[in-house]
């Protein structure tokens, strides 16, 4: 493993940029986290679902008396009491995808194999288990619609009669003038189908949740690891009917989540519901089978009838393509994905004529929703495919192609043919570290070497953009009607009685090191050391500020959630002094400075204040300052990025604040005579700007190199033509493990970016360049053009036979 | 069924299904709530412990199994505030992010060390081919393993 990294340069001693250890890897390494199946309750009792083993079919009957009668069985619920207790979710989409009536069971019909049925609560996990299996409930089975490409055909299966068909939502995006771009073309190049395929991170801990009722008050509290509880709220709220200061969320660790843990408010109403018909706790924990079978599956996605427009020597002017999109059966995030890809419209090049139809179906697979890269990973997959694909056709090197054709750093910030600005970055000279760190040099050499082996040998390069800090007002390009714009994210920091700094956040962190990065940031600016600040740990609604967009995914906490730190204590700071002006007799506050844990006189360090005494004060011995003082040392702030609503008739403006970039190179050896296929050498460069711990940065990097990896080699939801998932559990779906990592060289440069509080860019969701960097590799070994973004071997073997 | 288990050097004596996974005693009857759970399958080792010196997923064995067994969990690694040099270096490898595989690493390291205290790289690596993370891709697994291998 070797590692490139900037060169740093010296500005002083700052806790910014240092790869300080993480605060909460003490707690971790000792089995002291406490996950959300750590936590226990008095009398509790465990939910187990009744899944459907049909893709599709009417529900004609059930019945839950035999699981009822078992001694040590609390009680049941199913989908006609979820129907009257319950309002249908609400709808992100609008026509006709918004008219479908999605509650937390199902009601009246299955639509996948593996939906919630009915929910058994028991004494212990296996009752609740065995209580399950006596559940009965009759089908009507009906045909099931597995490939989305078949969607919209006549004589199709429809899932949901109330939107009229499997059409969820469509879109036409065009910018630039296709015409004149096509008119100015040397050549088209024809690309009949491109698929991106199933998958999603797998994080290793389930889905799961501890929902307590109190009764007196008619609140719930719901201990879960739900990664953006925000959204859990406002898809709970209206449907369970009660204002959103009934729901309380609590985390604390979280075992992963990659976007996979966004959408379980189905499974949390069904708890929420119980525990109070039951008048106990329920505990719910997800097997993995369940995980599988029902959670968060990334978006499929064709892309057809491509044409691109470019001229003989490489220029890339255009391209049109068709996108069909496969939600699953439920539309739970969805159809967002039906626009933010769009963030990233061009990808890494300047071509600026581009139309982009867009469709997406229902089908009788599991509900699709974010994926470490959602959506963006999809289409950035499938720029790069027709960058290599175009370079093929035209005889010419894919490096040659991207520097040709890539945003140059002097165009910086620039504006994407949508009105996406892109903020800072430096793709030519990634690209060269990323090359450099592979032995480009060397590369005829290491040919020559693997073909007297009988190997083929193959480079590929991979790019990504990893936009990040969402503006929510792109949600209206879905639908007009949507009231969302922006962003945003809060931070409490206040000095407490005995001088501790305690800090609170929005973000629900799943292992990306919140607590750590947060206190570099408080520290420098207050000039104390790490220990003497306290983050807490995990998200709670009642107890933690938030704000309505609080939560950690879509890459974006190094803006939102440390821009509201450093804002929080900055105005901490500003109170600490003034305060000490008082305490000082009146010395003006520009006299002042804070350091070694208190605040000074500059020209009398003497005269010094620590903080236990301001936090004393302030706190407990009041009497005679300042009526007008203003201090409380309880400081909130909310960040909110500069962003305006976009303009939903031309679907043009900034939809995302930063553009942190990945670009991978991954050298592989073909066996010819059996598709087998080895990374025998890999490289990834990142570059997101300000790294405040540049150690937990290239964890990211490496993490989700990894899952790339394993996406583009060996994991796939695979569904069977009846609708049964063929992959459901980690003997079906490889992960990789340890003997599966290639040699893997990380490399870094830094880009601020012009447009944050720190210069920092949220990052973390990088991983799909290196599912386009294997691609390009396999298609450069075989010869053949990579259609598929799911490449095992038996794959690259039928495309050398 | 009765059965009695010493972990991390204290006896348990509990009355159990015949059925209970290890697994679930350790982490429902005993709240020891390091070890987790990360498949059904016997795939992730999420769920490492050694018992009786040997690593094993302990969601492969029952509970009245390690009737008389020594078992040994994350929560036995370190001495009072001391930690083990291998949990020292998760930390300063960055071995770790949401910590959920950290505890069955870090008993399949353990376990591996014992029995060869200098393993090579692939020893290493095959040493922990039975335990998933999804976070980290392994690289800096390896780096803290071999960091205290002498």
């Amino acid at each position: 493993m070797t590692t490139i990294a900037p060169e740093k340069v010296e500005v002083g001693k700052s806790l910014l940029g240092e790869s300080v250890p993480r605060k909460e890897d003490r707690r971790l390494t000792q089995g002291q986290g406490v996950f959300v199946d750590d936590i226990k309750r008095h009398g509790m009792g465990y939910l187990h679902f009744v899944r459907s083993p049909y893709a599709h079919a009417h529900i004609t009957s059930i019945d839950v008396s035999k699981a009822e009668e078992i001694k040590g069985v609390y009680g049941t619920l199913t989908g006609e009491e979820v129907a009257s207790l319950t309002d249908p979710f609400f709808q992100i989409a609008s026509e006709p995808g918004g008219r479908i009536k999605d509650f937390s069971l199902a009601v009246g019909k299955v639509r996948f194999v593996g939906e919630p049925i009915v929910a058994v609560v028991a004494e212990t996990r296996e009752l609740a288990r065995d209580a399950s299996e006596l559940v009965e409930v009759e089908y009507e089975p009906l045909d099931a619609l597995v490939d989305a490409r078949h969607a919209l055909e006549t004589d199709a299966p429809v899932l949901h009669d109330d939107a009229g068909g499997n059409l969820m939502w469509e879109g036409v995006y065009e910018w630039g003038d296709l015409d004149q771009a096509f008119a100015e073309a040397d050549q088209v190049i024809k690309i009949d189908e491109l698929h991106f395929h199933r998958f999603n991170s797998t994080p290793l801990e389930c889905g799961g949740a501890l929902v307590e009722y109190n009764r007196g008050t008619g609140q719930w509290t719901i201990h879960t690891n739900n990664q953006f509880p925000g959204f859990a709220a406002i898809m709970m709220g209206p449907a369970m009917r009660c204002g959103l200061d009934k729901l309380r969320f609590v985390t604390q660790d979280i075992g992963g989540g990659f976007g996979n843990k966004i959408t379980s408010h189905p499974q949390l109403v069904t708890c929420c519901l119980l525990s109070r018909k039951l008048n106990r706790p329920i505990q719910w924990t997800e097997w993995r089978t369940d995980f599988h079978m029902s959670m968060s599956h990334g978006n499929e996605r064709w892309f057809r009838d491509t044409e691109v427009a470019v001229k003989d020597d490489g220029t890339l002017l255009g391209f049109r393509t068709k996108a069909l999109d496969d939600a699953g059966a439920w539309l739970r995030y969805e159809p967002l994905g039906g626009v933010i890809w769009a963030q990233v419209t061009p990808g890494m090049y300047r071509w600026r004529h581009i139309r982009v139809d867009f469709t997406q179906v229902a089908t009788n697979k599991a509900p699709v929703s974010p994926n470490r890269g959602y959506s963006r990973m999809q289409h950035l997959w499938f720029t790069e495919r027709v960058i290599d694909i175009v370079a093929r056709e035209l005889g010419l090197d894919p490096v040659d192609v991207r520097k040709r054709n890539y945003i140059r750093t002097e165009d910086m910030p620039y504006e994407t043919p949508n009105g996406c600005i892109y903020d800072s970055g430096d793709y030519a000279r990634m690209l060269d570290i990323a090359l450099d760190l592979i032995g480009w040099d060397s590369m005829g050499e290491k040919r020559r070497d693997a073909e007297s082996r009988g190997k083929r040998l193959g480079v590929g390069i991979g790019s990504t953009l990893d936009s990040g800090t969402n503006n929510f007002g792109q949600s209206r390009m879905i639908n007009p009607e949507l009231q969302f714009s922006g962003n945003n994210e809060v931070a409490t920091v206040k000095l407490d009685i005995f001088g501790e700094i305690v800090v609170t956040l929005g973000t629900t962190p799943q292992g990306q090191g919140h607590e750590t990065t947060a206190s570099q940031v408080v520290a420098e600016i207050l000039n104390c050391s790490l220990d003497d600040v306290h983050v807490r740990a995990g998200h709670d609604s009642y107890w933690n500020s938030h704000a309505g967009f609080s939560g950690t995914y879509a890459s974006q906490f190094a803006v939102t959630g440390l821009s509201a730190v450093k804002g929080a204590t900055e105005m901490l700071r500003e109170e600490i002094k003034k305060l000490a002006s008082v305490i000082f007799g009146g010395v003006p506050v520009e006299a002042l400075e804070l350091a070694e844990g208190g605040v000074r006189i500059k020209d009398n360090p003497e005269a010094f204040l620590p903080f236990m005494a301001c936090g004393a004060i302030i706190n407990a011995n009041n009497a005679g300052l300042p009526e007008d003082l203003g201090v409380t040392l309880n400081c909130r702030y909310v960040y909110r990025p500069p962003f305006e609503v976009p303009d939903i008739e031309r679907k043009f403006g900034n939809l995302t604040l930063t553009y942190a970039a990945q670009i991978h190179v991954a050298v592989v050896e073909v066996d010819p005579e059996t598709g087998y296929y080895d990374i025998v050498d890999y490289a990834a460069v990142d570059d997101c700007g300000k790294r405040i711990n540049p150690q937990i940065v290239e964890g990211q990097v490496m993490g989700a190199t990894a899952q790339a990896i394993g996406a583009v080699m060996h994991e796939t939801f695979e569904y069977d033509e009846d609708g049964n998932l063929l992959t459901p559990n980690f003997y079906d779906y490889h992960v990789p493990h340890a003997l599966d990592m290639p040699p893997l060289h990380t490399g870094a440069i830094e880009s601020p970016s012009p447009f944050t509080p720190l210069g920092t860019k949220g990052m973390g969701e990088g991983g799909g360049a290196g599912i386009h960097a294997v691609c390009a590799a396999i298609q450069d070994a075989t010869g053949k053009i990579v259609t598929d973004s799911h490449n095992p071997y038996h794959r690259v073997w039928e495309l050398m036979r | 069924m009765n059965v009695a288990v010493t972990v991390n050097g204290t006896v348990y004596e509990r009355d159990v299904e015949a059925r209970k996974l290890l697994i679930h005693f350790l982490r429902d009857d005993i709240d020891l709530t390091g070890s987790h759970i990360g498949c059904d399958t016997g795939n992730c080792g999420a769920c490492s412990v050694i018992l009786d010196g040997t690593l094993v997923k302990s969601c492969m064995v029952l509970a009245v199994q390690a009737n008389g067994s020594k078992v040994e969990t994350v929560e036995g690694l370190a001495d009072g505030e001391q930690l083990t040099a291998l949990q020292q270096a998760f930390t300063d490898h960055h071995a770790l992010q949401c910590g959920y595989c950290t505890p069955g690493m870090l008993m399949s390291a353990t376990s591996l060390l014992r029995s060869n205290p200098s393993p090579s790289d692939e020893e290493i690596r095959k040493a922990l081919q039975g335990n998933i993370c999804r976070c980290t891709g392994y690289w800096n697994i390896f780096e803290a393993v071999k960091s205290v291998a002498r």
